[in-house]
């Protein structure tokens, strides 16, 4: 049995990091909740992320939450164009269809980036990388905090856009009557972008957050998107605060179970999670009853 | 030409045309070993491997309509029980496969009942089967019993001896096998779409309250669809085990397996009988063929077949959502085909 120091330094490090995972699930709920559409390619933006990361430290010294901004901007516009200009097409299409074009998307990202940057792991090393807060016997990484300040205030900033503009409530009502939305005169096709736009803005915040955190591979990308989904049903879609909730719950769960099992174990307990929850409350934690 | 010769001609002679393509077909497939290479020949395998695999998906999503993602699950049990047998006990794959397929049966069985009496549907139904796989996945790697990450071995084969028995011998040998397995499973479907079965999976496919109303048992029909889908797959794992003899839960369980197995069908035409092997044919071509011709040249990159399937992947799901088959077949003259 390890220290209860070990456990409470595992714990707190794994509710950190659950935060960004919180936050990158969160553009998947939104486009999901929004769009209907399941986004298998979420995972794959997410390496995009965290390569631009890499890439602006390597090439421009830029430590990756100031690259986050940059990136959080440039990802919004792709995301709008994506959705607009490509993805758009497709949304009437039936789900299986939609999955299957995203899959593709997604397997020619992840290859593209095997193929641009080689299978070796990259990371970022900056000058603040070891560094750690301490707190009583507590000590937490710097990287981990800052990583989720940015993650919680990104989040924050996603709920009270959905909350208070105008444009956010335009959004709530396509996703809750689409139909009902372009009834009443909504650029429907518009919101759509703009929340694809937001999601994959999320995600450059997540993907930046991440980058001092883990390394990357170009293969890291199903993994991402099958932890956002787990988190996303978890939580309940189009939930924000069961988004982030949900990527707290299995950021804290892995973290224990790779100190208490077996580091290899600790996807196994966000897996069984998944089913867990899809069997029992098919709904997630946050989310309303399906129609 | 009017009206009647036209009809007379859709009518008499596709059949004809048919049965010569298919024979013609036949006799070139069983000819193959003695025409070309070892290595075009393993080609082959592969894409009648993908064939098979794809056939068996097939009967889950493209009759029943029920969507996995995570079929690298029954390939990765059949292979590992089978593997399993051999490797410690001695015990042939004849007797393995029966092994597998019961054990893959149990859990399609297992994730249906939980599935379906939960009424679990569409991105939920696949994210379950995802779950399954990487739970898999995970898992075999903590069973040391079967090598854990580490990988379970079998004995490489003497290509020069044919052994029936054990299912070892030279390149042939699998070809014919894989191509049984195509032709076995061809047959299957072809019969099941003709029969009650086959009705019902479309019915329920299409309409799942509506196929209840009629008075068909809609969670009965996809468990046995699940369940047979499981069980082929099963086979597919088995032949997989005794041809690469070597296994690992990190490869075998992983989803781009699931995926690479959903791509054949996809491709061909979900749904349809020769789908899933033109859309193999296609995918291996394109793929392996790419990345042959540069290999060749002299560059070694990997991804790039992967590229190019999610290209084509693409490029069919926008352009013939219905896949390349029915317009191919129609252009064949095999007429408007019933999917």
């Amino acid at each position: 049995m390890p220290a209860v120091s070990d456990l409470a330094n595992a714990a707190v490090s794994g509710v950190l990091t659950g935060t960004v995972y919180g936050l990158m699930a969160l553009g998947l709920s939104a486009i999901f909740g929004v769009i209907r559409l399941v986004n298998f390619a979420h995972g794959e933006l997410m390496t995009v992320a965290m390569y631009t990361a890499v890439v602006a430290f390597q090439r421009l010294a830029l430590d990756p939450f100031v690259t986050m901004l940059g990136a959080a901007v440039a990802f919004g516009a792709l995301g709008y164009a994506l959705q607009r200009g490509f993805i758009g097409r497709f949304i009437r299409r039936p789900e299986h269809a939609q999955m299957l074009l995203m899959i593709a998307l997604a397997m020619i990202i992840g290859n593209a980036l095997l193929l641009g940057f080689g299978p070796d792991a990259r990371n970022v090393q900056t000058d603040y990388q070891l560094d750690s807060f301490a707190w009583g016997a507590l000590l937490l990484d710097k990287v981990r905090v800052y990583a989720a300040g940015a993650a919680v205030l990104a989040t924050a900033l996603l709920a009270a856009f959905f909350r208070l503009t105008l444009t956010g409530k335009a959004i709530r009502a396509c996703a809750d009557n689409p139909l009902g939305a372009r009834v009443a005169g909504l650029p429907v096709a518009h919101l759509y972008a703009v929340t694809f736009g937001l999601g994959a803005a999320s995600v450059a915040v997540a993907g930046c957050a991440m980058v001092p955190l883990i390394d990357v591979t170009p293969g890291l990308g199903p993994g991402f998107t099958l932890l956002a989904f787990v988190i996303v049903i978890l939580g309940g879609l189009g939930s924000m605060v069961g988004a982030l909730l949900g990527g707290v719950i299995i950021g804290l769960s892995e973290a224990l179970a790779g100190v208490l099992i077996a580091p290899s174990a600790k996807s196994m307990v966000s897996f069984g999670l998944l089913v867990v929850i899809l069997l029992a409350r098919p709904q997630g934690l946050m989310g309303a009853g399906r129609r | 030409m009017t009206l009647d010769t036209m009809t007379l001609d859709a009518t008499t002679r596709a059949p004809g045309r048919r049965r010569a393509l298919i024979a013609a077909v036949g006799v070139a497939a069983i000819a193959l070993p003695f025409l070309v290479n070892n290595y075009v020949l393993s080609v082959v395998t592969l894409a009648l491997y993908l064939a098979y695999v794809g056939q068996a998906w097939n009967v889950m999503m493209g009759f029943a309509g029920q969507l996995s993602l995570g079929h690298s699950l029954y390939v990765g049990l059949g292979a590992y029980a089978s593997a399993g047998l051999f490797f410690h006990y001695g015990i042939g794959p004849w007797l393995g496969v029966w092994v597998a397929i019961l054990l893959c049966a149990a859990v399609g069985a297992f994730m249906g009942v939980l599935a379906f009496r939960l009424r679990i549907s569409g991105v939920q139904l696949s994210l379950l089967t995802v779950a399954f796989a990487e739970l898999a996945r995970i898992g075999f790697d903590h069973i040391g019993w079967l090598g854990g990450p580490g990988g379970l071995f079998l004995r490489v084969a003497d290509r020069g001896r044919v052994d029936l028995l054990g299912f070892r011998g030279p390149p042939a040998l699998y070809y014919y096998a894989a191509l049984a397995l195509t032709a076995g499973a061809l047959g299957l479907c072809a019969l099941l779409l003709r029969r009650r079965a086959g009705f019902y999976w479309r019915a329920i496919r299409e309409d799942e309250v509506a196929a209840e109303s009629l008075g068909i048992n809609v969670f009965r029909w996809k468990m046995k669809a699940v369940i047979l889908s499981a069980a082929m797959t099963a086979i597919a794992g088995v032949f997989f085990a005794f041809y690469y003899n070597s296994l690992f839960p990190e490869q075998i369980f992983s989803f781009g397996r699931s995926i690479e197995i959903v791509l054949g069908p996809v491709v061909g035409g979900v749904g349809t009988l020769f789908g899933p092997i033109v859309g193999a044919g296609a995918l291996v071509l394109l793929g392996d063929g790419t990345t042959e011709v540069m290999n060749r040249l002299g560059f070694d990159v990997p991804g790039v077949k992967q590229v190019i399937h999610g290209v084509l992947l693409l490029v069919i799901t926008i352009y013939l959502p219905n896949g390349v088959w029915p317009p191919l077949a129609r252009a064949l003259g095999f007429g408007p085909k019933r999917i």
